[in-house]
């Protein structure tokens, strides 16, 4: 008679198999960014890569959104305002830390320079300013549900937006060294944006931030605390009852997909080699990934990067209907709600659905 | 002290446009307990349809007759209104069972469908407008510097009066005492012989239509109307739904004080602090009601049931 030690023992994977589990994604993950890099980025032309560029933030935008409206079931519409709060904090750190440290506002070093890495490190920045707030306005969650919340999303997002207009006007390189350092923040461009930022984002850069946020997504869903997530999502009430502590859970949630939300910003604030207005980083934006999510199935990693993938390059294909593009998202949203109302894929992955029709099949016989 | 005076004028005819809106929020949330994010937009079309009615009866031109505002004021409403009647039927009636967050949702994608729609270029198109001069511009009154205009006034006075034709509706009448019925309890309604889906479609009609007055009043009073897209008109009416929140989500009189104080504190805040934060005043006023008093001035707190 086998004690529960024991069999749970003998039902762990090998010590080979789990060291390949954990680094055979991360070395996948080099190898394709720099595939991407190196030969797809080259092979594709400019064009190609700008959209290959936007593929993959939208990317990042989406899972990241997916980690509270797909696993956790709540629905937060202010997605655009933790992505402004990261882009503007790697904003700063490239813009001011780059002069700081390089004596100029430009690019500086080649691929993997020092630049680079001080860009990756402003991503980083803004991932964690934008976690803390996203930490912030997760806490309400304790007390609100559902519509509730996603209200105070949205006036989080478009108190962001406000407040990022009232900023000061961005300092000009030659005038960097006159302004005291803790002042520099304050600098962000208000309504006009901030520009002109360094020009750093790359398809290493978005590529190696899409593996490690598809990659966290996809193992924070097997993990013990996704399947908390989804039993939140499910039932609230019979998540608690059986244990689970349903407000740091959701708090914790909030606070990761920000995190990705603020990467997401820098990434895509270097590309521009500008911020954009604050005014279009409101609800609009918001609304863009959140049609993403919902289309590609509220809680599936593979799905969501699917119609991530798809509502980048239809807009791109399709660009004399330009008119027509948010008028069919509207249309394919209520659709889709009438139709299937947990998205293309629901909570599965695209190579789950095979197995689920084998198993039905099988149970059938 | 004149300051304090015109922004408690101002304050109120803005408070009267959001309770009007708010009433159409707080109407839907009674019954069918979600936010009708489509509620701001048909706010919006009911400015753009003043402008295209009045437009085709040929009033865009030199001096209409002093009764046409009224004409155009209910035209848009009756528009509005059966817009939103055609909106339950199609997109908010088959979800009736289905989880809130899909109404949410499906809200949300009418909402982005009306914006979108209307600013085809050949619905509205996707320039701003003028809105023809119903109402002349003139001061009523001025008193030490007060000024009272005639527009003012008649946003004030228009929306008491539907506000007191709804407290009549809801109030007074037997299709009232039904909405309320199944506001209270729709199964417990349904079984006591009452059209729970005729009653939701009135609500719906009913709220349409105050959102168009209040469409009317606000064109009327910026003159030039927004494209459809624009984000202002989402973001009043997103203030209206705080006004409702405000005064208690579902509670009818709760969405006119709210309504009304949402206006007072928004141009008092806008006149004696920073007249740029208005939209931060309204967002933080919001979260602290939610945070500190979630069911509202009025609202009677709801116990979660399994």
């Amino acid at each position: 008679m086998a004690t529960l030690a024991e069999r749970a023992k003998s039902l762990r994977p090998s010590a080979s198999k789990m060291a390949l589990d954990s680094v055979g994604p991360v070395v996948l993950a080099i190898g394709l960014t720099l595939l991407l890099h190196f030969v797809v980025g080259p092979a594709v032309g400019h064009s190609g890569t700008k959209i290959l560029l936007d593929m993959g933030i939208n990317i990042v935008l989406a899972v990241s959104l997916n980690m509270v409206n797909g696993f956790t079931g709540q629905f937060s519409i202010g997605h655009a305002g933790f992505m402004a709060i990261g882009g503007y904090t790697a904003g700063i750190v490239t813009y001011y830390g780059g002069y700081k440290l390089f004596g100029t506002t430009n690019p500086t070093g080649g691929f993997l320079g020092a630049g680079q890495w001080l860009f990756a490190l402003s991503c980083i920045a803004g991932a964690v300013t934008s976690g803390f707030f996203g930490y912030l306005v997760g806490l309400p969650s304790l007390r609100l549900k559902g519509d509730y919340l996603a209200l105070v999303t949205l006036g989080f997002g478009e108190i962001v937006c406000v407040l990022l207009t009232q900023s000061g006007a961005v300092v000009p390189a030659s005038g960097i060294d006159a302004v005291p350092a803790w002042q520099l923040p304050y600098h962000v461009g208000g309504a006009v944006g901030f520009s002109p930022l360094p020009f750093y984002t790359n398809l290493f850069w978005v590529y190696l931030f899409v593996c490690i946020t598809v990659l966290f997504a996809y193992r924070l869903k097997e993990s013990n605390h996704g399947r908390a997530l989804l039993s939140i999502r499910e039932d609230e009430i019979a998540a608690e009852a059986s244990g689970i502590a349903v407000t740091p859970i959701k708090v914790r949630a909030f606070a990761f997909s920000a995190a990705f939300a603020g990467v997401a910003g820098g990434l895509y604030f270097h590309l521009l080699g500008a911020l954009p207005k604050p005014g279009e980083l409101g609800f609009q934006k918001s609304f863009e990934i959140i049609i993403m999510v919902v289309l590609g199935g509220m809680g599936s990693v593979s799905g969501t990067i699917l119609a991530a993938i798809v509502l980048t390059i239809l807009p791109e294909v399709l660009r004399e209907f330009s008119d027509y593009r948010m008028v069919v998202y509207a249309l394919a949203l209520v659709l889709m709600m009438l139709v299937r109302p947990q998205g293309l894929f629901g909570i599965r992955e695209i190579w789950e659905l095979g197995r689920e029709r084998r198993k039905k099949a099988r149970g059938s016989r | 002290m004149t300051t304090l005076v015109q922004t408690l004028i101002d304050g109120v005819a803005l408070g009267s446009l959001y309770a009007l809106i708010a009433l159409g929020y707080t109407m839907v949330y009674g019954i069918l307990r979600f936010i009708n994010f489509a509620h701001s937009d048909i706010f919006m079309l009911g400015a753009w349809f003043s402008c295209t009615i009045a437009g085709l009866l040929g009033w865009a031109v030199g001096t209409p007759p002093t009764w046409a505002f009224i004409v155009v004021l209910l035209a848009a409403m009756a528009a509005c209104g059966l817009l939103g009647f055609i909106i339950e039927r199609l997109a908010y009636r088959p979800l009736r069972s289905a989880p809130r967050i899909n109404v949410l949702i499906t809200a949300i994608g009418v909402s982005l469908f009306l914006e979108n729609f209307g600013q085809l270029p050949k619905i509205f198109g996707n320039t701003p407008t003028k809105m023809p001069a119903l109402i002349p511009d003139i001061a009523l009154g001025s008193f030490a510097g007060v000024r009272l205009s005639l527009v003012n006034l008649i946003v004030i006075v228009v929306a008491v009066v539907l506000m007191g034709a709804l407290e009549w509706l809801i109030y007074g009448t037997k299709l009232g005492r039904a909405m309320r019925a199944v506001s209270y309890d729709t199964k417990t309604a349904a079984l006591m012989g009452i059209d729970v889906d005729r009653v939701i479609s009135i609500t719906f009609v009913v709220g349409s239509a105050l959102a168009a007055a209040a469409g009317f009043l606000q064109a009327a009073k910026i003159v030039a109307v927004q494209q459809p897209a624009h984000v202002s008109w989402v973001q009043l009416g997103l203030k209206a739904f705080v006004a409702a929140v405000i005064g208690g989500i579902g509670n009818v009189r709760g969405a006119m004080i709210g309504g009304v104080l949402l206006g007072l504190v928004e141009m008092l805040g806008g006149a004696y602090l920073s007249s740029e934060l208005r939209v931060v005043y309204v967002f933080t006023m919001l979260i602290l009601v939610l945070l500190l008093k979630p069911e509202g001035l009025l609202g009677k707190t709801t116990v979660e049931k399994v």
